[in-house]
């Protein structure tokens, strides 16, 4: 049966716009069931502050099911909080416990500007995907789906990468503010797959390129790893790498233009 | 007003409609495409295939979306598959087959020449996705894998891990994605459509509000697609994620646009039952799990013993002995009320007793706990984060919930609404899955029509229009629209009473749940219809929404989309009552077997219910389009 966490003090970053410098205020939970999930917990306390007529804490999220990525938080200085593999929205209260102190923050890394209060905006990772992240292949015309077998470890590599829910925990992670992992996540998702190969080296120039106008430069701290809640193992940046280091040679028109 | 429902379905043999219309449609040459302006609003599956595909053609696109990224739509959460007739098995599929399964799973109430252009399309679908790259599961030769799904007796789903509405809604961004990159569609994210505007009958456009900055916005176009999704947010507790609505709908439906069928609603079986009482959304345990899982309840109510101690023989397998030919597999309305009965006869479990157990030991005693995890891993970790508990030791507890709505804006065969220039696509139709919508057939007919129905019909529309003037922005008709959105929303900020939207569309969510739910009854869906105008009173005097309208205020938001669930709940019940019968989601008591199966009325009610706004959701008026069934023949739905 559930049982009741008492006395927990929130500590949540509050920012009325991108013009407000924000600060952090101290909110109480008497008591919570140790089932509901934390972003209900957060409902919770949006219902008691309209209750006192005071305007409720504003956060992304949608499907609570841990997959469309549009959570984020800092929760105790961990993106997604303290348990593995799992988005905010799948962390529950069983994870803590009574009397704790929780301080809840923004996604921060310059790339992704507060919107109010948690919410921010990361429309820099669709600019990522815009300049590259993608196969051509307009609607019509395509072969039969068995025509080219793909080898099941290959798939299953692809799959590994493809299972990227863009939620940015790996920038807000990472000390460099870096997007190293979600771009190179796509990258190879795309680049492995035969169907992939047409544009490979063009996809991996036009997305690094485009991830280093907005995006921190990659130090190899592996926090992203650690944070991601669908545990992208950092090798995708090596084969990314290694993809972009051959670009540079293959696109010698490219090379020649910079 | 007079209206005529013409399904517009070719005329011949079904199995030739489609190729027939393709060679009658009216085109624009490559060169006029850009001439024309069409507005595409939501980004999932449908949206986003129909938005990048219309881009592809040559079309100007809008498209919307009230997400930050297109990616977030919620066909993401779709997790067990995509139907498709290619019969890669060799196990007997045809798209004949995939036809007659998809009429009969939706109790015979959907259209058949939607219905088998749907399976034929089925085909190119998968050829698309994967030349777009989706990581669909593959065998060791390196071909594709498929799975079984409920209501089916052959392998066709194609499927990526448990996520495959993820894959395909990324595959269809993607796409969308590179038209946004390339300039040929303009992406309006963050942005709400607020009304739709009409000018001599037809479609001129839409009215947005921008989240971020509470700015009201005229948009003209030549057509406009409504990708909108479902109402199944209308229970408040339901797999639909939270900002799920039905507004875009709604809003159409109030400028003309019927509204069909709005009672077939879908109960899904594998849902992790309710915990407690702050419980926001139910989560969904894919379909696909009933592949192996066993679903059963003690024999005996009082049995409190942990589920391993249980023998078999003093174990109930529900599914297998009610529907042996099915089984576990049994279509999903079906084993929901089965499950519902358990519960209700007191024989439920878990520490609430509103669960059944859904049992992989066999499945792990006969494959091996490797091959188990290979299938299913990433859903059980999920099961084992919600619920707490670990399903490869312990049965996994699973009750029904809202989850699909069968029920959407009436289109015709091109998926044109009753408001000329008006398209609905996706789950926000109702065309294609009568009563009850069978499993993997949601990703399939949304991006059907995204990708290969809409960029056929709507040049059929456009074709006329070359070169003629469209009505602007400036037209008082969009004017009247902006300062009648305008003083709506002022209007919630202005009440300052004391309930907030989300307490009144938890309140409404459990009147619709009670009497329209899984079973509904004459004098419950009465005894709703009294309770709701009244809650529906109350919220327009006492609903408190803090903040002001200038700035990004999701308590403003919310409160939009509550208004617009309480007058379509009145729709869904009145629409319940009035269909008496009993047919796939539409359950009602009074009308059933003797052995507690639905009881069609094929006599008096073989046809599409579609409602006229009339100002007051009580009073809509009711049309109907009769059913005509050439090709397969009216039978009671067995799967014995």
């Amino acid at each position: 049966m559930s049982q009741h966490l008492t006395n927990l003090t929130l500590k949540i970053w509050r920012q009325s716009g991108q013009n407000d410098s924000g600060h952090f205020e101290t909110y109480e939970i008497d008591s919570i069931s140790d089932e509901a999930s934390f972003l209900e917990m957060l409902d919770v306390l949006n219902e008691k502050l309209i209750g006192d007529n005071k305007e409720p804490v504003t956060f992304d999220h949608d499907c609570r099911e841990g997959i469309c990525g549009t959570c984020s938080l800092m929760i105790n200085g961990q993106a997604h909080g303290p348990e593995r593999a799992t988005a905010t929205c799948q962390l529950h209260m069983r994870k803590f416990k009574s009397g704790d102190e929780i301080v809840i923050e923004p996604w921060r890394a310059s790339a992704f500007p507060i919107i109010k209060d948690l919410m921010v905006d990361r429309s820099a990772f669709d600019r990522i995907i815009e300049s590259g992240g993608f196969i051509t292949a307009p609607t019509g015309g395509a072969p039969d789906a068995n025509l080219i077998p793909i080898p099941k470890p290959v798939a299953d590599a692809a799959m590994d990468s493809a299972e990227c829910i863009g939620c940015g925990a790996c920038v807000a992670a990472c000390p460099n503010g870096a997007a190293n992992l979600f771009t190179a996540a796509k990258i190879s998702h795309l680049n492995l797959l035969p169907q992939g190969q047409a544009e490979r080296y063009k996809r991996v120039e036009a997305m690094v390129e485009t991830m280093d106008e907005y995006f921190g430069s990659c130090t190899n701290h592996g926090e992203c790893e650690a944070a991601c809640p669908k545990e992208i193992s950092i090798d995708v940046i090596a084969l990314m790498n290694k993809d972009y280091r051959a670009a540079k040679f293959k696109n010698r028109k490219e090379l020649s233009r910079n | 007003m007079t209206i005529t429902l013409n399904s517009k379905i070719p005329t011949g043999p079904v199995s030739d409609a489609w190729d027939n219309y393709k060679a009658d449609v009216k085109l624009v040459a490559p060169n006029n495409k850009r001439k024309f302006k069409i507005i595409v609003v939501g980004t999932g599956l449908a949206g986003a295939s129909a938005a990048a595909s219309l881009a592809e053609l040559g079309y100007q696109v809008d498209a919307f979306t009230f997400h930050d990224s297109p990616r977030r739509a919620h066909s993401i959460a779709a997790q067990g598959g995509i139907n498709a007739a290619k019969n890669y098995q060799g196990d007997g599929d045809s798209v004949h087959r995939l036809f007659y399964d998809t009429i009969k799973g939706g109790d015979f109430r959907a259209r058949e020449g939607n219905v088998y252009r749907l399976a034929q399309v089925s085909v190119n679908i998968i050829d698309q996705m994967v030349a777009q790259g989706v990581p669909f599961a593959r065998e060791y030769g390196g071909l594709l894998d498929n799975r079984s799904f409920g209501g089916a007796q052959v392998s066709r789903t194609f499927y990526a891990r448990g996520q495959t509405g993820q894959q395909l809604l990324l595959g269809a961004y993607q796409q969308l994605a590179r038209q946004i990159g390339l300039g040929n569609v303009r992406l309006f994210n963050r942005t709400e459509l607020v009304d739709v505007v009409t000018v001599d009958g037809r479609c001129a456009g839409i009215v947005t509000r921008d989240l971020m900055t509470g700015a009201i916005t005229s948009h003209a176009a030549h057509a406009v697609v409504l990708a909108t999704g479902g109402y199944g947010n209308v229970f408040f507790l339901s797999t639909n994620a939270m900002a799920c609505n039905v507004t875009a709908a709604w809003r159409a439906h109030r400028r003309g646009a019927l509204f069909a069928n709005p009672c077939y609603t879908q109960i899904h079986p594998t849902c992790i039952p309710q915990s407690d009482e702050t419980q926001s959304k139910l989560t969904l345990m894919s379909e696909s799990l009933r592949n192996d899982g066993r679903v059963w309840v003690p024999q005996n109510p009082d049995d409190v013993r942990s589920p391993d101690q249980i023998p078999e023989n003093e174990r109930d397998y529900i599914l297998e002995r009610l529907y042996p030919s099915y089984g576990n597999l049994a279509p999903r309305d079906i084993s929901s009320r089965a499950a519902k009965r358990a519960v209700d006869s007191g024989r439920g479990v878990g520490p609430l007793k509103n669960g059944v157990y859904l049992d992989f030991s066999d499945a792990i005693r006969r494959l091996g706990k490797d091959v188990v995890e290979e299938r299913y891993g990433n859903l059980f970790e999920m099961y084992e984060r919600i619920a707490g508990e670990n399903p490869y030791d312990v049965p996994m507890r699973i009750y029904p919930a809202s989850h699909y709505t069968m029920g959407g804006v009436w289109v015709d065969y091109e998926l044109m609404t009753t408001i000329p220039g008006l398209y609905a696509a996706g789950e926000a139709n109702f065309s294609d899955h009568g009563a009850n919508r069978l499993g993997a057939s949601a990703l399939m007919q949304g991006l059907a029509d995204g990708y290969f129905v809409l960029p056929y019909t709507i040049g059929n529309y456009l074709a006329p229009m070359l070169n003629k003037p469209i009505p602007g922005t400036d037209h008082p008709a969009f004017k009247e629209a902006e300062m009648a959105a305008a003083t709506r929303f002022q209007g919630y900020l202005d009440i300052k009473g004391t309930r907030s939207p989300d307490w009144f569309h938890r309140e409404v969510g459990k009147i619709i749940w009670d009497y329209c739910g899984m079973e509904r009854t004459q004098q419950g869906l009465e005894k709703a219809l009294s309770e709701l105008p009244a809650l529906y009173e109350e919220f327009q005097k006492d609903l408190r929404v803090t903040g002001n309208g200038e700035s990004l205020n999701q308590t403003l938001e919310k409160a939009g989309r509550v208004d617009d669930f309480f007058q379509l709940g009145m729709l869904m019940c009145r629409d319940a009552l009035e269909r008496n019968e009993s047919c796939g989601g539409h359950f009602r008591a009074e009308y059933q077997t003797d052995e507690g199966e639905a009881l069609r009325d094929d006599d008096n009610f073989a046809h599409v219910a579609a409602w006229e706004w009339t100002g007051d959701p009580t009073k809509s008026v009711r049309h109907t389009e009769a059913l005509e069934f050439n090709t397969v023949h009216l039978a009671t739905r067995s799967y014995k």
